[in-house]
């Protein structure tokens, strides 16, 4: 197998002001050999200017002016390195400003979540708060990082407490893969490198964990969703009937000589080929992009879905949705909305607001029901012509919706199917 | 590909990824454009462009911000790309910019048209009507870049807000403008300068020769070895030598460095790019101004 064989991983982090986020980050790119000297140079003298010993690892993950000037982070901001085993995309998310809407953001992609803990002072409401983010965004993985080790002597003790911490409230997430792992960020103890100071922890290092874990079964392979984006009509010599639907799997698998619906309109046809990205497949497979060419002539456009005849999803007007408010304006009841799912682009209102969830004690709310930044709500939405959906536990991407506010254009809402 | 458990190599996703997006212009756009320099990343760009729309032809024009300190190489490139795709070219140049009094050319020896293609781009943009213009950037290229959307909007200024970005979940991508907005679309965002050479090599791309390695007269300069040109003008303790070397990254031939290398196949190509020590645009005079010059640049309507 060579380095070409390789799969792509995408994780993001999350953690409260001051836990080490960005020293983290800092020491997997630095020991994992991703900086290169001119940028380690660019921080030492940073580092120098501003009274520090050594070299700020936390220095690499600066961006913007205002990020630099005030020492803060205001935006996600990706971030990329290799090892011989997987290339790793981070979506590193500020710890405190707007916090809920740029932690979605970055989940909404992540095969894996980091989540911080810092070892003095345990679980505390923000891990609770994140936790509960990567639940309801479905990340498949879970990494609880207990940071700063160095701090409390090493000792098994804070680890485990973390542990029994975590017990108490995960029970009612919906976390598949939850792992622990005591490490030193400043000091880089289990981070790429095993920890010679903990030999009571038996698991593997930071990296190692995130270079093997199995994300293959990630994604959705029973459902066949393919969302058509264009339809590709050379009309030119050798093509003048071709019709191609291109579009990108969702999920799932299609094959030549397989019967498919069409959605909304259900009519059937066979799948004749297949045009992959290097030519045309036999068989093709989630997250491909392809062009897909039919037996029949049948009336297709952007915003249909061509799925398997034997497992379809279910049209509908109505539907619940986890929404999480992104916008400074407060949503205003009754008003249009534009909904974006897959390909497809509807008009639809927020029919009722069920209940919020109260982002400290993850309760319900049900006498606030005022949509603001940062709020997460179960709503009701109607839609003027139906959307295929499935609900996002079992589809992260045919169960996700976005809602944009037509007076300016701006996206206001994220949504997860129920 | 592994075609027993059905899971993409990174290099396919990506590429997989990269058309979605250029499908999603297509679909939500009126008048996109490819923004091209005829440097390796927006000629990636053009690559994975003719894959989605096969076996249509390419449906977006290409766009060449034109600043006239060109490498001939690059212009020769550009044109014969063109005539293969059949593609529309549109020409914005610097120089008519500069003769309409539009802006003004920088003075002393490190002046360059860098800044000034922003006002070329953003007239070229706004008289040719283009709602989107497709980029080449990469988000592991520079700090300020590492913060971009796919779909980035540019208000009707041209301008960059960093701070007040449209969130951009899941694969759902917004591109709804007010008229005289503009959007900048970033397919190969996720790529790094790596993935772009492997990329290359497997698909046997061609690109410029700049990129191998061959003999040319340079002379050295802010750490780097600039091309002679007939816009060079040497200090005194400077001296014109022949050197083998190659670029790393093209832009204007006043400001883009080379390095010594012996690497003359894209193979050796790779190879040398893999055990780089030093950032690709470590060698380019325009990011060095400042530690926020891609930033302000970016705010105004930059690439």
């Amino acid at each position: 197998m060579s380095i070409h064989d390789n799969q792509l991983l995408r994780f993001t982090t999350a953690g409260s002001v001051d836990d080490g986020k960005s020293t983290l980050i800092g020491r997997l790119l630095y020991d994992s050999k991703s900086i290169f000297e001119d940028q380690l140079e660019a921080i030492e003298n940073t580092s120098k200017q501003k009274g520090h010993e050594g070299v700020d690892l936390a220095l690499f993950t600066d961006g913007l002016r205002d990020e630099r000037e005030q020492g803060i982070t205001i935006d996600v901001a990706y971030r990329y390195f290799t090892t011989p085993k997987r290339k790793f995309i981070i979506a590193d998310t500020p710890g405190h400003i707007q916090y809920t809407r740029n932690m979605v953001t970055g989940a909404s992609t992540a095969n894996a979540a980091i989540i911080l803990v810092d070892a003095r002072h345990g679980v505390i409401e923000q891990t609770k708060r994140h936790v509960f983010i990567a639940s309801l965004l479905q990340i498949p993985h879970l990494i609880v990082c207990i940071n700063k080790m160095d701090l409390v002597d090493f000792k098994e003790e804070a680890y485990n407490k973390v542990l029994k911490q975590f017990e108490d409230f995960s029970t009612k997430l919906l976390v598949k893969d939850v792992r622990f792992i005591p490490i030193s960020a400043l000091l880089g103890d289990n981070v790429v490198n095993r920890s010679e100071n903990m030999a009571w922890y038996k698991g593997a290092p930071l990296l190692h964990t995130l270079e093997t874990l199995h994300i293959s079964s990630d994604i959705n392979k029973v459902d066949s969703r393919f969302p058509v984006q264009t339809v590709l009509r050379p009309q030119r010599d050798g093509f003048i009937d071709y019709r191609g639907y291109a579009g990108r799997i969702t999920s799932g698998i299609f094959r030549t000589g397989e019967p498919i619906t069409v959605l909304p309109s259900g009519f059937t046809s066979t799948i004749k080929a297949i045009e992959g990205p290097a030519g045309e497949i036999e068989e093709a497979f989630a997250p491909m992009s392809v062009s897909i060419t039919l037996e029949d002539d049948i009336d297709i456009a952007r915003g249909d879905m061509i799925v398997r005849s034997k497992n379809m999803p279910e049209p509908s007007q109505e539907m619940e949705v986890m929404l999480c408010w992104l916008n400074s304006e407060t949503a205003k009841p009754r008003t249009k909305y534009t909904v974006k799912h897959t390909t497809n682009e509807q008009t639809a209102i927020i029919k009722e607001v069920i209940y919020k969830i109260d982002i400290n004690s993850l309760g319900r709310k049900f006498d606030d029901k005022e949509l603001r930044m940062n709020d997460i709500c179960k709503v009701k939405i109607r839609t003027v012509k139906p959307l295929m959906i499935d609900s996002y536990r079992d589809n992260r991407i045919t169960g996700s919706i976005i809602l944009i506010d037509e007076n300016t254009n701006e996206t206001v809402a994220a949504g997860m199917v129920v | 590909m592994n075609e027993y458990n059905y899971s993409l190599n990174y290099i396919d996703e990506l590429e997989s990824e990269a058309i979605y997006v250029l499908r999603e212009v297509w679909a939500q756009f009126q008048k996109p454009v490819i923004l091209f320099s005829g440097g390796k990343d927006s000629i990636v760009v053009t690559h994975l462009a003719k894959k989605a729309f096969h076996p249509c032809k390419i449906p977006f024009a290409l766009m060449h911000v034109d600043t006239g300190h060109n490498f001939p190489e690059t212009i020769k490139f550009r044109d014969d790309l063109i005539d293969e795709l059949g593609a529309r070219l549109i020409v914005g140049s610097v120089q008519e910019s500069i003769d309409q009094g539009r802006v003004a050319e920088e003075k002393g020896k490190n002046a360059t048209r860098n800044a000034l293609q922003i006002t070329t781009l953003l007239d070229a943009i706004e008289s040719n009507k283009i709602d989107c213009a497709i980029g080449g950037g990469r988000r592991d290229e520079e700090k300020a870049r590492a913060k971009e959307r796919f779909f980035s909007h540019r208000d009707d200024f041209g301008q960059w807000d960093p701070k007040n970005q449209r969130p951009e979940l899941w694969n759902l991508f917004n591109g709804k403008y007010f008229e005289g907005e503009h959007f900048r679309v970033f397919p190969i965002s996720n790529w790094t300068e790596m993935d772009v050479w492997n990329y290359i090599l497997r698909e046997k791309i061609e690109v410029p020769s700049l990129y191998l390695a061959h003999e040319r007269q340079v002379v050295w300069r802010n750490d780097s070895w600039i091309p002679k040109s007939e816009f060079l003008i040497l200090e005194d303790n400077e001296k014109i030598e022949t050197k083998k070397i190659r670029f790393r990254t093209l832009g204007d031939i006043t400001i883009t460095g080379g390095i010594e290398s012996d690497a003359d196949t894209l193979e050796k190509v790779v190879e040398e790019v893999s055990a780089m020590r030093q950032t690709e645009r470590g060698n380019r005079s325009d990011d060095k101004r400042s530690e926020t010059a891609m930033e302000d640049r970016k705010k105004q309507g930059y690439f």
